[in-house]
């Protein structure tokens, strides 16, 4: 029973830990580089909402000095987010684009048949 | 009286460089690449790099002789907002010391770019190559001067994206492959230093690195797991970027690959940088709020490095491509460089921090002198470079030169390295690791050996007539890195004195 | 494409739309949420929509290659470009207080000017991305 109240309690972090192992896991046991963009950026999303969940105060509101309002969210971790998710869509559009490349030259996204395409020659 | 009270505060133009130093080592490099990404021409673009980096070398030489003449860090804040709300770049020797490596670094090499871009990356594309060199530049420079945790991140990639990028422009199809599997690591890397600090700004409330290491050690008391999490997560994403041995897999076909001139670079600085980050976080930050010598961080670095000296050099030897093996010979370097910093006595991390330099200014001489072979040849193959030592006598004359240094010969900049790192290893009671540095310098022997046997014992084949050695623009920086291997090697006052203020630092802010 | 009256028409009658909305982001950043960057995407998407209708040449035309790769570092010129006068007037970069009498309208200038860098760079780094992409294998 406690342990279901912990869970239901704190369900924030345990979506950001499902996230971030279920990301990191795509990223190494998939072949397939596209499927492995896509763990990466689930790993980052992790990110954002770790940081994101203990900046929200329950009832706060934007921090924007009103005289009506006491209670204030934190806005820092927003702006850091902010920047991390500029920096994950561009790893992400790199990541894409040398996949195309990748496709290109190798006629293929799998990482083994890559593998076995270099060695023969 | 109104208009004098009117010019009183009017602002007047009081413009002195020197107030300024820690910022300009970001934005120099940054409006360069922006520069250079308006020019159409690689020329041109060409110019603006090599002034960029030279004025680079002396904003960084300036701020140095500022640091090593003041008695505390020098600080700036960004926008004027004090911190621990603002973002500081706060600089003491140790980041000194790595800013005037990465710009010294980036100023000599830079020459070498002009004819290994001309051949290799497409004239559309050349004026691109030098905005993301200097972009990476940029990055790199900004990790090492700022203070601010969360900012370390955003030029760790700024730097880390402009280098995959750089590394995909080789011309092999293989260098995608690379910069992809970088690219996926590096970002890993990346992101779990990002969750690490993340979990310190929970327990902290702060990002500023100065402020994080007074705040951390109270915190400890009440919260200690998220704090060792964080420890955890911040040193495996920055192994990560320092390709310490088992992480490094990324390492041999990036530098394989990639662009001659982007090798060089990189080889010499991109993983400096990343080891100066974890040297800063591991004693500036947590070294001084908790006890280290209770984890077991130490032990695991230990056996990391000692294993990235033996397998990775082993690895080295049994490499058919030059260029990868001093790739692998780069992860083997690296296992130095850590064993220092598990060492942690001052003597240990005055090695460290010397064979920073030392080996950068090595690698870069060995990395340019088979890009110049590659430049002529073609290939890096040993198996087709029989002979070469006769055809490119001044090439392959400061290949042996830097490759005695990275054997550690007495009289080169790689002896006072390993020097002080078996001074320190004794001091800590560790004196088997003397015989560890002694035996890792013995399969550099037979790695450097091979290539200097196929050189110089062999008649040149067929392939070799046109074979000779490159142009004064390429010869030049090899030979001014070359004449610093040597230099390091027998006055020490520039490297050595430096790197002992920086690991007193260092040591002084323990627990 | 032709014969398809109706998103010919409603996508004309869109446009200005977007850009219109992209604009209020964009002014409204800095006392709300928006700003730069997502006002750049937004108009980029008024772009790529005119480019999907009615295809990629008249899209070029009107935004050619060679103006995003002129628009692209001009963005960040303009951001470092509003950090410069305070390292010019003594103070550190990126104070915006130099850059009007009032502090507090000073910050507000300096925002926006930022934005409007962020904002240029963006949208042309999301057009050019866009182009890249149609453009392989054609």
């Amino acid at each position: 029973m406690q342990a279901l109240q912990s869970l239901a309690d704190n369900y924030n972090y345990f979506i950001t830990i499902f996230l971030m192992v279920s990301g990191l896991y795509i990223v190494i046991a998939r072949g397939n580089m596209i499927k492995k963009l896509i763990g990466l950026a689930m790993f980052q999303s992790s990110v954002y909402l770790l940081y994101l969940s203990p900046g929200k105060i329950v009832g706060g509101t934007a921090p924007v000095l009103d005289p009506a309002f006491t209670v204030y969210s934190n806005p820092l971790p927003h702006v850091l987010m902010l920047t991390a998710i500029v920096v994950g869509v561009a790893t992400l559009a790199l990541g894409l684009a040398l996949t195309v490349r990748i496709y290109e030259a190798y006629g293929t996204v799998n990482e083994d048949q890559i593998f076995a395409r270099d060695n023969k020659k | 009286m109104s208009v004098l009270a009117a010019a009183a505060t009017a602002p007047s133009f009081a413009f002195v460089i020197g107030d300024h130093l820690p910022i300009l080592q970001v934005i120099v490099p940054l409006l360069g690449a922006v520069l250079c990404a308006l020019t159409r021409r690689g020329s041109f673009a060409f110019a603006i790099a090599a002034l960029v980096s030279w004025s680079l070398l002396g904003v960084a030489i300036m701020l140095l002789w500022q640091v090593l003449g003041a008695a505390a860090p020098i600080t700036y804040y960004i926008g004027g907002w004090a911190p621990p709300w603002g973002i500081e770049y706060r600089v003491d020797a140790l980041n000194a010391f790595i800013l005037v490596l990465v710009a010294g670094v980036g100023a000599i090499t830079i020459p070498f770019a002009y004819r290994t871009v001309g051949k290799e990356i497409d004239e559309d594309k050349q004026s691109w190559f030098y905005a993301l060199f200097l972009l990476c530049l940029s990055g790199l420079m900004g990790m090492a001067v700022t203070g601010d945790a969360f900012n370390i991140f955003v030029f760790m990639e700024v730097s880390s994206l402009s280098a995959y990028a750089l590394i995909a422009m080789g011309s092999d199809r293989r260098a995608l492959l690379a910069a992809y599997q970088y690219l996926i690591m590096g970002t890993i890397g990346a992101t779990f230093y990002v969750i690490g600090i993340g979990l310190l700004y929970v327990v902290t409330g702060t990002l500023n690195l100065a402020d994080l290491a007074t705040r951390i050690g109270p915190a400890f008391g009440t919260a200690p797991q998220p704090i060792l999490a964080a420890l955890a997560f911040i040193v495996v994403g920055i192994s990560l970027k320092l390709a310490l041995f088992p992480l490094h897999l990324w390492l041999p076909n990036a530098y394989a690959f990639a662009p001659t001139f982007v090798t060089t670079f990189l080889a010499a600085t991109a993983t400096k940088v990343a080891v100066y980050i974890l040297l800063r976080l591991y004693f500036t930050v947590f070294g001084g709020a908790i006890s280290l010598s209770d984890l077991p961080i130490a032990e695991v670095l230990l056996m990391l490095s000692i294993a990235a000296m033996f397998i990775a050099s082993i690895l080295a030897v049994y490499e058919d491509s030059v260029e990868r093996m001093l790739a692998y010979s780069s992860v083997a370097q690296i296992g130095c460089i850590t064993l220092g910093m598990a060492i942690a006595t001052r003597a240990g991390l005055t090695g460290s921090i010397v064979h920073l330099l030392n080996h950068a200014v090595m690698k870069a001489t060995l990395f340019m002198a088979i890009g110049a072979v590659v430049y002529r040849v073609g290939t890096s193959c040993m198996s087709e470079l029989a002979g070469i030592g006769r055809k490119m006598p001044l090439t392959m004359g400061l290949f042996v030169v830097a490759g005695l240094s990275i054997i550690g010969v007495p009289g080169t900049a790689g002896f006072i390295s390993k020097w002080q790192l078996g001074i320190g290893a004794v001091d800590a009671g560790l004196w088997p690791l003397v015989f560890v540095l002694v035996g890792s310098s013995l399969i550099a022997v037979i790695y450097i050996g091979k290539v200097v046997e196929v050189a110089y014992f062999r008649e040149p084949g067929d392939n070799l007539a046109d074979a000779r050695d490159p142009p004064a623009s390429m010869l030049i920086p090899m030979a001014l890195l070359g004449a610093a291997t040597i230099y390091f090697g027998l006055d020490t006052t520039w490297s050595a004195q430096i790197a002992d203020t920086a690991a007193q630092i260092l040591i002084g802010g323990l627990k | 494409m032709k014969l398809d009256v109706i998103l010919r028409v409603t996508t004309k009658f869109m446009l200005p739309f977007i850009v219109l909305f992209a604009l209020y982001v964009h002014f409204h950043g800095d006392y709300g949420p928006g700003g730069g960057f997502q006002a750049g995407v937004i108009s980029a998407a008024a772009f790529i929509l005119y480019a999907l209708v009615f295809g990629i040449e008249a899209t070029q035309r009107v935004v050619p290659q060679r103006l995003l790769e002129v628009l692209m570092p001009l963005g960040v010129l303009i951001y470092a470009a509003a950090g410069l006068p305070a390292m010019v007037l003594g103070k550190t970069f990126l104070d915006y207080s130099v850059l009007a009498h009032d502090v507090k309208h000073a910050h507000e200038w300096g925002i926006f000017i930022v934005e409007s860098g962020v904002l240029i760079t963006v949208a042309s780094t999301m057009l050019a991305i866009f182009y890249a992409f149609v453009e392989r294998g054609r």
